[in-house]
């Protein structure tokens, strides 16, 4: 039960119960959708992008704790960065819950290594990653939905 | 069924144990903890009886069917087309050539779709459903609407999973050419009345497609006296391999319905010109055939018909109804899918975790059950969920399994409640 307390740690869970910029109220000027048929999670993750900056992100839908957590977490902390800057975080934080990175984030990203632990549960990296592909494709205008499974 | 015994009630005098020991994955284990294995409906576990009959076809017995003259494959061909008569028996249909070996029942369905579909379907008529198919009995014929303007109408069922039987007859008409249901719904369990559902369809003028993916496992079959036209099961949840099925057609229908895939083993003769087509239900199976799987799933039907069915059916019916009263003990748990007339099948969802999260911690318990949308994604949206924890009962299943679910939920409960 110790690596699952790891998976759900109270962070985890709190994104989950309050995610962080849910709901579209602000203006965008990018989005896409992205679904995962395995848990038939589904997520819209709105952006808005100015001279090269996310100014401001924000999704709906529902998912799993982890899959919410995480695009809760994602919300937050690519708020304000480069769009160079947000794709450059995605692969690392993709390297830490894929396990092909084993060191822990630092700069700015530490938050995220709560989401490490679903490196024990490969079922569970789509779940991680879905918000993060979906504002990917967000921020490169494609117009497919993002499928994980 | 599911609202007379309570938890506190002892099990009837059933066997499970010695039926248990004879699935040698069932005494595995995995994340260090016993295996509590929950997940039948998807794929049932297989019987030493079934993993020797494939071993021993590798082993011994094996060569190409219907091809060669010479000894072995003779041997092989006369083991493989034994199976149509367990088949056969199996279902009670009335003749060894109304069994055709597929590989599931996702194939038995496209092969009526395409076959006996395009040949008989046209622009305006009508293939009529219900809203808890199976992706498989959904899909096939949406590719037909899409390609040859088919109508597909979908029959309701209400708040219970239990289909509304004014609505189906309302929407049966004479555009209705098939009324194609599953015999029990693999996402809520509900048991139909198919064969009530027959007689009203043929009266109507229809043909009946029954899918008995679920059926087949759980209830004693007799097609003759559903008399539906086409019956489809899976051998893989009948305790026998994946990639192989039955497909029962009637008589009279196989032969006149069209080849779906050309190859071998399925002409009579073939010249560049013109190609005579073997009689069913040989015209229905081109190529290699799963050889050793199609003799493994005549095993696992010999291994089900050994048992005592009338203690199994009984059996099945105490896991439902324990497990139903287990289950709503739990607060926040709300079992999706209640119809009087259930098998083998629990759907739940908490209200405070998604299944998917409750699924990876009973995994880490050793506890194996389905979460997801069970490929019945209109069930999911009838109900407003985006997926259910499934625990589903096979022939070995035991109380014991349900007591692990309930201490597995409670660990749910301590980590995300
Ligand atoms: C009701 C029902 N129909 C059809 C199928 C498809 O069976 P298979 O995948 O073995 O072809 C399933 C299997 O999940 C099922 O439960």
């Amino acid at each position: 039960m110790s690596d699952l307390r790891e998976l759900y740690q109270e962070v985890i869970l709190d994104h989950y119960r309050s995610p962080r910029n849910f709901g579209h109220h602000q203006p965008s000027n990018r989005e896409a959708k992205g679904n995962n048929p395995l848990c038939g999670d589904k997520f819209t993750v709105y952006a808005l992008v100015e001279d090269g900056m996310v100014k401001d992100i924000s999704f709906e839908g529902r998912g799993c704790a982890i899959s919410t957590a995480s695009a809760s977490l994602m919300t937050e902390l690519l708020k304000g960065q480069t769009e160079q800057n947000a794709q450059a975080m995605f692969e690392r934080f993709r390297g830490v819950v894929t396990g092909e990175q084993d060191q822990r984030l630092d700069d700015g990203l530490d938050k995220l290594n709560v989401l490490a632990g679903v490196r024990g549960y490969p079922m569970r990296v789509k779940c991680a990653t879905l918000a993060w592909h979906t504002l990917k494709a967000a921020l490169n205008q494609t117009d497919e939905t993002v499928v994980t499974e | 069924m599911t609202d007379t015994a309570s938890p506190t009630e002892t099990a009837p005098r059933f066997d499970a144990a010695a039926i248990r020991d004879q699935f040698p994955i069932l005494g595995t284990r995995s994340h260090g903890k016993p295996l509590t294995f929950l997940d039948s409906a998807a794929s049932a576990q297989k019987p030493q009886a079934v993993i020797d009959a494939v071993a021993e076809t590798y082993a011994f017995q094996y060569a190409n069917v219907h091809r060669g003259v010479y000894e072995l494959s003779e041997r092989t061909s006369a083991a493989f087309e034994a199976v149509r008569g367990k088949a056969r028996g199996l279902i009670n249909a009335a003749h060894d050539n109304e069994i055709v070996f597929t590989s599931g029942a996702t194939e038995g369905i496209n092969l009526v779709a395409q076959s006996w579909g395009r040949a008989n379907l046209g622009p305006g008529d009508e293939v009529l459903i219900t809203e808890m198919e199976h992706h498989s009995n959904i899909v096939p014929w949406q590719l037909l609407r899409d390609e040859m303007g088919i109508t597909l109408k979908v029959a309701p069922f209400d708040d219970h999973g239990v289909l509304i039987m004014e609505a189906f007859e309302k929407l049966l008409s004479e555009r209705t050419k098939l009324v194609s249901v599953t015999q029990i719904s693999n996402a809520l369990g509900t048991v139909l009345p198919v064969r009530e559902i027959t007689a009203m369809a043929h009266a109507a003028g229809a043909l009946v497609l029954v899918d008995g993916a679920q059926g087949v496992p759980h209830l004693a079959i007799d097609v003759r006296a559903l008399d539906c036209d086409f019956y489809t099961f899976s051998g893989h949840k009948l305790y026998g391999p994946s990639g192989t099925g039955v497909l029962y057609g009637k008589a009279d229908l196989l032969a006149h319905m069209p080849p779906w895939k050309g190859g071998g083993d399925m002409i009579t003769s073939v010249t560049f010109e013109k190609t005579e087509f073997a009689a069913p239900p040989m015209r229905f199976e081109a190529g290699t055939p799963n050889i050793a799987g199609i003799i493994g799933m005549g095993a696992a039907m010999d291994w089900v018909a050994g048992l005592d069915q009338g203690g199994l059916a009984a059996h099945e019916d105490d896991l439902l109804a324990y497990g139903a009263a287990c289950l709503s003990e739990i607060p926040g748990l709300r079992i999706i899918g209640t119809a009087p007339d259930k098998a083998a099948v629990i759907s739940f969802v908490l209200n405070y975790a998604h299944p998917h999260d409750i699924g990876t911690v009973l995994d880490n318990q050793g506890v194996a059950v389905r979460t997801g949308h069970h490929c019945a994604q209109p069930v999911m949206e009838h109900f407003d969920v985006a997926a259910t924890v499934r625990a589903s009962f096979g022939a070995y299943s035991s109380r014991d399994d349900i007591d692990a679910l309930v201490n597995a939920l409670e660990i749910v409960r301590e980590l995300l409640g």
